[in-house]
């Protein structure tokens, strides 16, 4: 290795299974269907995922519906805790300690400072009846904040930079479009200048039009904060829009890893083949 | 002056694609062996589907080389092997010091032209009014008209996209350039402008590997002249 780089994050092994695993599944990936047990029906979400993020990048995750995406994203955002398992973050103890064992307390100030979030559902990212600017102001006051005049003028500059005119501030979400509550989503996640952030799907079910904004926000706020990016998508296209690297995952594992454009131009596995001429 | 600084040499380089389905290896280059020297121009000609293509990908990472190094004097690294190096390494060099230019435009919606070669600097962390002024110099360089400027390239000709690929690679200053084809599909005249470009880049000590359909007309800019026959090295 020439290059010396610390990862933002680090993933070894991450397993999350719902049901108590048997014999028959736990440690293997055969007698399975899909990620179910065939023995016992445990299903296994994620099975032994280890990935490094860098710092500046867009790592891309792609597979298809299941393939345990969401479930990789949650757990990191502490939605819940993970069977197996461990993560390190730079920003977090110098990488030295397993936020998944970290106190509450730390958690929840890794989830306000370190990483930001914007879930595939608004709904679980966002407050849908206070105002959008309370969205952000929220998530500024968790990370220790309490001067009112300054959190205006971050929501200002935050919404103007999703391109949401201030006019519409006080407004709630719920009277957004898919398309704006996402970008509110993506406000909030960057309102105290994480290191890291996590995007699940972000442009899925919204049109066309809407989805080519949201690419090029994305696009704009990585050149603009130099933030690292965890992308998750079902849509390779969007993935070959964004990523440097880019894992493949299928019924919990990952599968294969690349550059982006090799994956798409050379790619080695028979499910990444069948993915890849689909797009075409 | 001699040049005898070795800037990439290929050995024993193979490339084959394995297709699941329908279970099929496509053997596509083999015992590929070439030195370049800095500051020097190699020419590959040669049928299409001979496996020109194949190398300059093998170079570049986007396809995998099965066997054979391809080891590159990098200005950061020093000599390190391409077929081998992380990703992280191929992604450093490409934003640094490797360009590859076809005659395809690879560019994100919604990015005007000038928008697309700025994007080169941006990636290399240079500020947006520096990276500015460098893009709007290429621009200028490869004669590409200041109207097409803020114009999105989807409805450039041919030699509106060479060019505008060409000051997207170059604006960083690589110092190997690898080029597939760049002047297929080009009029005799934009060709004569690629040619006197792709002359001034070797004046300005550009390594380049180049793939031509019609070698004849880079004749004079070639150092050395290689003929891909089914994957090897003919002549
Ligand atoms: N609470 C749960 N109980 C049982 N299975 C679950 C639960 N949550 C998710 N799963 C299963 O985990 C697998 C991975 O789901 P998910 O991470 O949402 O996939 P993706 O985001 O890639 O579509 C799926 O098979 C899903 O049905
Ligand atoms: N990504 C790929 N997947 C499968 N086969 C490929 C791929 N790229 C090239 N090939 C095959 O390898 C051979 C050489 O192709 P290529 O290097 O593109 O030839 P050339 O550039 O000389 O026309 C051809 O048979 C081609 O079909
Ligand atoms: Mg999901
Ligand atoms: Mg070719
Ligand atoms: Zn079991």
């Amino acid at each position: 290795m020439y290059l010396n780089e610390t990862p933002v994050l680090s993933i070894r092994d991450l397993t999350v299974r719902y049901g108590k695993g048997c014999s028959a599944c736990s440690g293997r990936a055969d007698n399975r269907d899909k990620n179910r047990c065939i023995a016992c029906g445990t299903v296994w979400a994620t099975d032994g995922i280890s990935l490094d993020v860098y710092p500046g990048e867009v790592l891309g995750i792609v597979g298809e519906s299941g393939s345990g995406k969401t479930t990789l994203m949650r757990a990191l955002y502490f939605d819940f805790v993970p069977s197996f398992g461990s993560a390190v973050l730079r920003d977090y103890e110098d990488g030295q300690k397993n936020i998944w064992e970290a106190s509450s307390a730390a958690q929840r100030m890794i989830k306000n400072t370190v990483m930001g979030m914007v879930y595939q559902n608004p709904v679980l990212g966002l407050r849908m009846n206070y105002s959008a600017a309370s969205n952000i102001a929220e998530k500024i006051i968790a990370a220790g904040s309490r001067n009112a005049g300054q959190m205006t003028g971050r929501a200002m500059e935050l919404l103007d930079a999703v391109e949401i005119s201030t006019s519409r501030m006080s407004e709630a979400p719920k009277n957004f479009s898919g398309g704006m509550q996402q970008r509110v989503q993506i406000s909030k996640a960057l309102a105290n200048n994480p290191a890291l952030l996590l995007l699940d799907e972000v442009t899925t079910g919204l049109d066309l039009s809407v989805q080519a904004k949201v690419l090029d926000l994305i696009r704009k706020i990585k050149a603009l904060y130099g933030i690292s990016i965890l992308l998750v998508s079902h849509d390779l296209a969007v993935i070959r829009m964004l990523a440097d690297r880019t894992i493949v995952m299928l019924d919990g594992a990952i599968i294969e890893s690349g550059l982006t454009d090799q994956i798409l131009e050379d790619p080695q596995q028979a499910y990444t083949q069948q993915l890849v001429h689909s797009l075409i | 002056m001699t040049k005898t600084t070795e800037i990439l040499r290929i050995t024993n380089l193979a490339k084959s694609f394995y297709l699941h389905n329908p279970g099929l290896v496509i053997e596509s280059c083999h015992d590929i062996n070439l030195t370049l020297l800095e500051g020097e121009f190699i020419g590959i000609v040669g049928r299409s589907g001979a496996g020109k293509s194949t190398i300059l990908k093998c170079i570049n990472r986007s396809y995998l080389p099965m066997r054979g190094d391809i080891i590159y004097a990098s200005e950061a690294f020093g000599p390190i092997n391409l077929a081998a190096a992380s990703e992280r390494e191929i992604l450093y060099l490409r934003r640094h010091e490797i360009g590859y230019v076809s005659q395809f435009l690879n560019v994100m919606p919604r990015t005007t032209a000038k928008e697309h070669v700025m994007s080169a600097l941006v990636d290399q962390s240079m500020d947006a009014a520096g990276s500015e002024v460098k893009a709007e110099a290429m621009l200028r360089y490869f004669q590409l008209p200041e109207s097409l400027w803020g114009i999105y390239p989807a409805t450039f000709s041919g030699g509106e996209r060479l060019r505008l690929n060409l000051a997207h690679a170059m604006v960083k200053e690589p110092r190997l350039l690898l080029l597939d084809e760049p002047t297929a599909s080009l009029d005799n005249k934009t060709k004569l402008l690629v040619r006197d470009i792709l002359k001034k880049l070797k004046g300005a000590n550009t390594s380049m590997i180049g793939i031509f359909h019609d070698i004849e007309f880079m004749e004079g800019v070639c150092d050395q002249v290689f003929n891909i026959n089914e994957g090897r090295i003919a002549s």
